[in-house]
Formats: C-alpha cells, structure tokens, sequence
C-alpha cells in the first residue's frame, strides 16, 4: 500500500508533527522524513500508482518515469540539506513551511495528471510564501502578498488551461501538451510564471532576498525546478522556448552586474542558469532535454550552495549588501572556500557540475545548428565567471575590508555547505553518476580537449576584464540603491495610475454627480410642489368649487357661442 | 569600525593575500595564463559546429569582448534604472 503514497506527502505529513514534537527529537524527524521518501522513490517501480477515480476521471497521484525520478531525487537531497541549515533558526514555522513546501514540489514532479498537479502546484505557491513572511516586518510582508497574488494567480490559469484543455478533448494525464493544444496556450503561461520567464519573472528577485536566510535557499530549490520540470514534460520542442531562454539568460547578467544586494545577485543568476534550461526543453533533442534535467540537477546544488553561504554571511553580519561587506575571508574561511566552489559551478568550471551540464545545452545548440542562441548563451557562460563567479565571492568575501571580526558560520550550516559543495565537485569529476539519472541514454563526453580548452580560454579572458576593471576603477561599483524591475509596473505605475485617475477624474465625477444631484433634487421639489398634498394638481377640492368652475365653463362657452352667431341648441349638440 | 579588533591581530592573523605583492603575482598568474590558452589554439584538433570557432583564439577574443560589452551594457542599464534606494517606500 506504501508503494502507492506520493513521496511529497510523506514530507507535508510528517512536517505537521514537527511542532508537535520535543525540541530535541525535530532535527532527527526532519531528517527522517526525506530519508523516507527517498525510500519510497528508489523502492517504487515505474508506472502509475495510487490511481484515484475521480468524477469520470482516474487521477494518478504517483507516477514514477525517469524524468520525474532525477527531479525528486535531487529535490529530497537538497531538502535534507536544507533542514540542516534551517537548524539555526530554531523556528518550527520555517521548518513546517519548508518540509511543506518540499513535499509539494516533489508531489508534483512525481503527478500523474493534471489535476493533481494542479494541488502541488498551488501548495508550493501557499507552503513557500511563510518562508518571507517568518522574515517579520512590513517589506518581508508586502514582498510576500505580491509573490502570494503571482503564485496563486499561476495555480489559476493552470486550472483555467486544464478545464479548457479536457473540455476540448484533451486528456487528463500528464504528457506532452503542446501550444496547440486546447488551453495550452494558459498552461504554458502558467508553466512560464513559476519559470520566471522574461517579464513574468519579477516576483522572483523581489520575494526571494526578502525571505528568512534559510527560506531563500528552500525557495531556490524547488518552484523554478518544477516548472522547468512542468515545461520539459507538457512543452518540449516548443521553438518558441530557444528564444524565451535566451532571453532570460541574457536580460539577467545586467542586473547581476550592478545589483548591490548578494541576495537579488545570486536571484538573477538563477534566472540565468534558468534560460539555460529553457532553451534545452525548447530545442527538444534528447541530448538538449538531457542537458536541461543535468543543469537543473547541477543549479539545485550550487544555487542553494550560495544562497547558503551569503545566508551564513547574513547572519554573521546583519546584511547581505555588497556596500556592507568585504574582507570576510579572514574570519569566515570555510564559508568563502564553499562560496568559491559553488562560484565555480555556476561559472562552469571544468571539473565543477555545472562543466558536464551547461556544456550538453551549448552543444545541442550547435548540434541543431541555431547559431544566434548558441552564441549569445556562450558569451553569457562567458560573463558568468565575471558576474557571478568573481563578482559575489570578490565582494562578500575579499573586496574592501569594512572591519567584520565575526565568528565563522556554525556548524548547522557549515556541515549542508560542505556536502552541497562536495557534490558540486563529485558531479564535476564524475558525470557519470549524474548522467546515470537522465531521461535518455547519454552519448556526450564533456570532457574532450576541445571543450576544456574553450571553456577555460572563456573563462580566464572573462577574469582578464574583472581584474582589468577592478584595478582601473572601471568596474561598476555597488551602489545602496533600488534598480528598477519589470515589477515597478505594479508596484508603481499601476498605483500612480490609479492615483492620476483620481486626481484628473475625482472632480469631473464630483462635478457630474453634484449635478445630477442637482437636477434630481430639482425635479423631486417640482413634482412635490404639482403632486404633494397640497399640489395644485392633487389637492381635493369641494363639490361648491366644482360646481363654481363649471358655471364659469358654461358661461364662457355661451359667450363665445352667441358671439358666433350659433343657436345655442345646435352647438350643444355639436358638442355631443 | 574597526576599533573592536583585537590588537594584535595583524601580528598574528596576517594573510597572505594582505600582502600587495602576492595580489599582483596572482594578476600577473592570470594574464600568463590568458596568453597561454591563446596561444594553446594551436595545439589541438578543433571539431567546430560553426565557421567562427575556427577563428585563431576565438573564445578567447570572444570571452573579452562579450565580458566587458556586457559590463558596459549593465552601466548603461544602470543610469536608465537606478532609483534610490527608499524608490518603493514613498508614497505608499
């Protein structure tokens, strides 16, 4: 009967009795819990599990193929590693929320159909905003409510895809959707939200660095992943994606350049290993789908690997603002050596993941010919080892010292570092054993003279122009400022709109209105005046009145009949 | 800032990296070592999926230049979007 629970809801079960439990036993419960649940997944046989009827429908909750199967291993080992680091916090809210929100991110990379993906898919939104709200203070709340109304509203237009989707004959299972199939268009977009997509990406940057410090590095893990997991499942061959993800990578290393906050930093960065991804569903080989699940295993592992260590930086210090740190090398040796590792990484450092990962991308680019993308994403792994790769371990770590004399990270979150950026490494000497997980089999060597020497030749004249720039004081300084977002359209313009109208239209309106006020006032007094009580034209007369009127009425008529000459018989006949 | 530092802290927790010279020895490292990827075109097989890549130290000139274009676009970027920092605090 175990073999047919979803392994997510081991996870959001097990996380509602952490607080419940003595102090002591949480750490050893939490740890339990993905270890569970990676039973569950080794231990399940392919194919469909807990099939659920459903109004006319069988829901499948656990479905088990290779492609959800690497998702969900890498999502329960980066939740162990998480609940380490989320140790110091000593917050059951973060820690039911992140096992939650975990759980929800591997029950929908292991859904069968739709609808089940559908709840996952709203829980991750629901589970994952108390990791910015546990931050306290009005920013941490407003950032959440927008990432809430952006989360949720993606849940809806997935839903809303969903029924169009089955009512136009679609099925209900979890396969290859397509834009042309009915409500695919809405799915897509919805797909495109979670996957931060160019101009539906802000939530990201804004939620992110103003969640708790070890709520960002759950949030890294799981929501993009889904959807980039969603998107090679329902989308993949979908052109339109190659573009979409160049897009992303692109866009994002101009922020990354001239952002203060390391937090926002390592957020567009995400978004830039993210296109990277994209681009891999959306040319749809097997080598390129290969090189998107390989590269979003390797960025769940070095993404959380510096989230981790600015988190430790953040916590020894009070900021994670380039303009407040520097010089930390001295007093947080392992914290800087493990930023460094996972700085390799996302720089593609042969011998580091994200080499035998990002290079199966580029290479299925050049496979399929696509000339344009293919340049611009390597000039973009070019530039990761001066954005990101110097650029964050630099200024957090070397850089100007600002006088920290702080204690090094503790252990809770030194012991999650060291395993992530063993593994960072582990990957890089032996790809082997991540290749081993993908969807397809796997006939790519990264490692040939060619591809270490380019990467390398990349790599080392990217460092050429940060030291060129750093030492003749052309490179961009952080500065403590707001760098304007897609999201100043909400958060700004559509304020400032709505507050334009009313100052343009307020008195207009209050114009009309008091006229119309006016007028109706004018025609009640009127009407009162003809048809009140005492209106002449309702008032009760008496029968002596009457007859008055009357007499005068006949008397005027005789007047006019004799003027006229007219016999008086013959005009009241003619009256008649 | 820094007067909570213990006093005798350069004395006994100097680092290497303190020391100017070593910084330099590592820049001088690095642009020893540029020249010689440049050059180690030369000695390899190149399998190009495109024309350029055959170009002498191709993505070594490529790496330079797209790395400082894209340093020059995000200073661009920044004089057309930087706002200070309390931008979303005003005005509600």
């Amino acid at each position: 009967m175990t073999a047919d629970l979803n392994p997510g809801l081991v996870l959001i079960a097990g996380a509602v009795l952490v607080p419940l439990l003595p102090v002591v036993l949480r750490a050893a419960w939490m740890l339990l819990l993905p270890a569970a649940a990676l039973a569950l997944v080794v231990s399940a046989e392919p194919g469909a599990h807990g099939v659920l009827p459903f109004l006319s429908y069988d829901l499948v909750t656990f479905r088990l193929d290779a492609l959800g199967r690497v998702f969900a291993l890498v999502f329960l080992l980066a939740t162990a590693m998480s609940v380490i680091y989320t140790l110091h916090a000593r917050d059951p809210l973060q820690q039911v929320a992140g096992l939650v929100y975990a759980g929800a991110g591997v029950g929908g990379v292991l859904a069968g159909d739709l609808v089940t993906l559908f709840v996952f898919w709203e829980l991750t939104a629901l589970a994952s905003v108390f990791l910015v709200w546990a931050r306290g203070g009005d920013a941490a709340y407003r950032a959440g409510m927008r990432y809430l109304i952006v989360q949720v509203g993606s849940g809806v237009l997935l839903m809303a895809g969903v029924i169009v989707h089955v009512a136009g004959g679609g099925s209900l299972a979890f396969e290859h959707i397509g834009l042309d199939a009915p409500g695919g268009l809405a799915i897509f977009l919805a797909f495109g939200i979670k996957a931060a997509f160019p101009l539906l990406h802000a939530w990201l940057v804004d939620a992110y660095p103003k969640a708790t410090i070890a709520g960002t590095v759950w949030l890294s893990i799981f929501t993009t992943k889904l959807a980039v997991y969603a998107l090679a499942r329902g989308f993949a061959g979908t052109e339109i994606l190659i573009w979409i993800g160049v897009a992303m990578a692109v866009f994002t290393v101009f922020y990354a350049i001239v952002e203060n906050d390391l937090r926002k930093v390592l957020a567009y960065n995400l978004i830039t290993q993210l296109g990277f991804m994209v681009t891999g569903i959306g040319i749809g080989t097997e080598l390129s789908l290969n090189g998107t699940v390989a590269h979003a295993t390797a960025s769940v592992l070095y993404q959380a690997l510096l989230f981790m260590t600015i988190g430790a930086l953040m916590l020894r210090t009070g900021s994670a603002r380039i303009t407040d740190l520097g010089g930390l090398y001295k007093s947080m040796p392992w914290t800087a050596a493990f930023c460094i590792v996972g700085a390799a990484s996302i720089s593609a450092l042969p011998l580091t993941s994200g080499f035998v990962s990002k290079s199966m991308v580029l290479s299925a680019l050049g496979h399929e010919h696509l000339f344009v993308p293919w340049l611009l994403l390597t000039g973009v792994s070019a530039a990761a080892l001066q954005f990101c790769g110097l650029r964050v371990p630099y200024f957090a770590f070397f850089g100007e010292d600002r006088g920290h004399r702080v204690a090094e990270a503790p252990a809770s979150m030194l012991a999650p570092m060291a395993i992530t950026a063993f593994l960072c490494i582990g990957i890089g000497i032996a790809p082997g054993l991540l290749y081993a997980l993908l969807p397809f089999p796997v006939d790519y060597a990264p490692y040939t003279v060619a591809h270490v020497v380019n990467q390398m030749q990349l790599v080392a004249f990217s460092a050429l122009v940060f030291i060129w720039l750093l030492r003749g004081g052309g490179y961009p300084a952080a500065l403590p400022a707001e760098n304007l977002d897609v999201d100043v359209l909400y958060r700004k313009a559509l304020p400032a709109a709505v507050g334009w109208t009313m100052r343009v239209f307020g008195p207009l309106d209050r114009g009309l209105r008091a006229a119309a006020t006016g007028f109706t006032r004018h025609a009640i007094a009127q009407l009162y005046r003809h048809h009140g009580p005492s209106g002449t034209l309702t008032r009760t007369m008496g029968a002596g009145n009457m007859a008055f009127w009357i007499v005068l009425v006949l008397a005027v008529y005789l007047i006019i009949a004799l003027g006229a000459g007219v016999e008086p018989d013959t005009a009241a006949s003619a009256a008649h | 800032m820094n007067h909570d530092q213990p006093p005798n802290e350069r004395v006994t927790g100097a680092h290497w990296l303190e020391d100017r010279r070593n910084v330099d020895r590592l820049v001088i490292a690095l642009a020893v070592a540029c020249a010689l990827l440049f050059f180690a075109d030369a000695l390899y097989a190149k399998h190009p999926y495109f024309d350029i890549e055959n170009l002498f130290g191709f993505y070594a000139i490529f790496g330079f230049v797209v790395s400082a274009g894209f340093v020059f676009g995000a200073l661009w970027l920044r004089a057309l979007v930087m706002r200070p920092r309390d931008y979303y605090d005003r005005d509600g």
